[in-house]
């Protein structure tokens, strides 16, 4: 379980920095993150979308 | 209580979902645990034992209904109680089993966790077809996927006052915890916004299909506890949140509506609306809650002054039966929900996943000039629940504090690996952790151990959910030092589990 949590701690989440923020009172609105949104959006989106085909559940 | 999810997977070279699934899992497997193989006991699943009290036909029943055959798929008991499979063609993390639904929140958010140790675990031996899974319930080409309630009720409750009581707050509660989407139709024929990922997917009131023909009540009955005493009410029409908020208010609301309908407190024919699987649909794209809908005495109501009727009932019970801590906390948020519902639903922004993805979205869509049928925009709902990835846009908004967590990221990191104290998944999750070789196969009701390859196995029943627990079953499984010793001291104390 170590590697696990070691894994889980160093390549995901940065839980030092999330701590941080957890506290920290809102300071931001929407519009602040839209540039932040615009790096993250996908590069070729209509294929990322055209692409993402579920078999159905339940 | 408990919550499943099932979750929507893809990869880099667009291999199949089942594929993906099984590696996923399988790679979680290996990791936690590397020397042994522990097999679901699904000698206690009854999937085709229906609520009403009949059992469906195997030849009747569609080949997706069959979940209880012994396929060789990866299908894992967890350290931490849950069971982490795949079913169908989707990896599937199922909760253990809670008291609160604040804990509900933190079990679920571990299996978020764990989907992510899992892909980063898998991306080694693949990664040249990185897997990416998504916290979503629909692909918008015509398959969903479920996000499903599970609470233990009363065997002596009727079920027709079951689906009185919740059939109203089943079809309204969207207005809350939907989590939005672009796309209207179970094929997205149509162009829109939406409330709940839901709602184009339940075509009957009462049922007990989960794949096709979907129910606003599903009447499968697996209790997973003396069925006698206990039935398990499995609810499908909801949807997955990244919402914390939604979440909490979503099980916190239904669990106290149950509570309710058992103690007989109020009579719900006043909100029996009509048409309900017409009215889910209605409601679920009037963002601005314009509808009216006609209850069978001819008086009007809309989506809020339902949820209003139920908070204004819950209330009363409350005031009546004691408040705690989590009733506190489910009443704060229901009024917070309500009130801002009524007067401006972008205050909500931060608490209800619906608003963020929308708000977002019509941001966006000014900056840049985009049409809600872009495929940017498009994008941007399902890149919204994307959870194995750090850009996921929930995640995003989590980390700049504009969507509300109410749990401490320690809290959620401690239960990727630990159970509940104060339920039956304590004693599972400790038992396949400490003994894991031993260990045979388990099921939510049961722990089978295989200790001497000579013998047969033992197999430990463990039917009542609140036994179990660490204070019941905690010093005798420390002071167990092999699987013997474990099997031997329960056998002398039938009372813990």
């Amino acid at each position: 379980m170590e590697q696990i949590r070691g894994i889980s701690s160093n390549n995901l989440d940065n839980l030092d920095d999330v701590d941080v923020t957890f506290t920290k009172p809102n300071t931001k609105s929407l519009d602040s993150v839209l540039d932040e949104i615009d790096a993250v959006l996908e590069k070729n989106a209509e294929e990322f979308v055209k692409g993402f085909i579920q078999k159905g559940g339940q | 209580m408990g919550l499943e999810n099932e979750y929507g997977i893809s990869s880099a070279q667009n291999t199949d979902p089942i594929t993906l699934s099984n590696r996923i899992v399988f790679a979680y497997a290996k990791h936690v645990y590397p020397e042994s193989n522990i097999r679901w006991d699904y000698d206690v699943e009854s999937p085709l034992r229906d609520a009403r009290g009949f059992d469906m036909s195997r030849a009747d029943a569609d080949s997706s209904q069959l979940t209880d055959e012994d396929q060789v798929i990866p299908n894992l008991v967890l350290p931490n109680g849950a069971r982490f499979y795949v079913d169908h063609a989707h990896p599937e993390f199922s909760a253990p089993e809670v008291l609160i639904p604040l804990d509900i929140t933190k079990w679920d958010l571990a299996g978020e966790q764990i989907m992510k140790i899992a892909v980063t675990l898998d991306a080694k031996e693949f990664p040249e077809d990185k897997i990416r899974v998504f916290k979503n319930n629909v692909d918008n080409k015509g398959s969903s996927y479920g996000t499903h309630e599970n609470y233990q009720m009363k065997r002596s409750t009727n079920f027709t006052k079951i689906v009185a009581g919740l059939t109203p707050h089943f079809i309204t509660r969207q207005i809350y915890c939907g989590a939005g989407r672009i796309g209207i139709g179970q094929e997205s024929e149509n162009n829109g916004y939406q409330i709940s990922q839901r709602a184009d997917y339940i075509e009957a009131h009462v049922g007990l299909e989960t794949t096709m023909k979907r129910p606003i009540i599903n009447t499968r009955d697996e209790p997973h506890a003396d069925p006698k005493v206990s039935r398990r009410l499995h609810v499908i029409i909801g949807d997955a949140n990244m919402s914390d908020f939604a979440n909490i208010l979503k099980v916190g609301s239904t669990a106290l509506i149950i509570s309710m309908i058992e103690d007989g407190f109020v009579d719900f024919e006043e909100v029996n609306l009509m048409n309900p699987v017409g009215v889910v649909k209605e409601i679920s794209q009037d963002l601005d809650f314009k509808n009216n809908y006609e209850n069978n005495r001819g008086k009007n109501f809309s989506a809020i002054d339902v949820q209003e009727w139920y908070l204004e009932k819950s209330k009363a019970y409350l005031a009546q039966q004691g408040y705690d801590d989590n009733s506190r906390q489910v009443i704060d948020f229901w009024e917070q929900a309500l009130s801002g519902l009524r007067s401006n639903k972008e205050d909500l922004a931060d608490r209800i996943d619906w608003i963020a993805k929308l708000s977002l979205i019509e941001k966006y869509r000014a900056k840049n000039g985009l049409s809600l049928e872009d495929d940017l925009i498009k994008s941007l709902d399902f890149k919204y629940s994307e959870i194995t990835a750090e850009d996921g846009i929930a995640q995003v908004l989590k980390r700049n504090r504009l969507l509300k967590e109410y749990l401490h990221p320690m809290e959620v990191q401690s239960a990727i690996s630990e159970p509940p104290e104060d339920t039956r998944a304590w004693f599972r999750g400790k038992s396949v952790s400490k003994f894991s070789k031993s260990i045979a196969a388990a099921s939510w009701d049961s722990l089978i151990f295989d200790i001497d390859k000579n013998q047969s196995l033992f197999r430990i029943s463990t039917t009542d959910p609140l036994k179990g627990t660490k204070p019941l079953t905690g010093e005798i499984i420390s002071q167990s030092d092999t699987a013997l010793d474990l099997v031997d001291s329960i056998r002398k104390y039938p009372e813990v589990y």
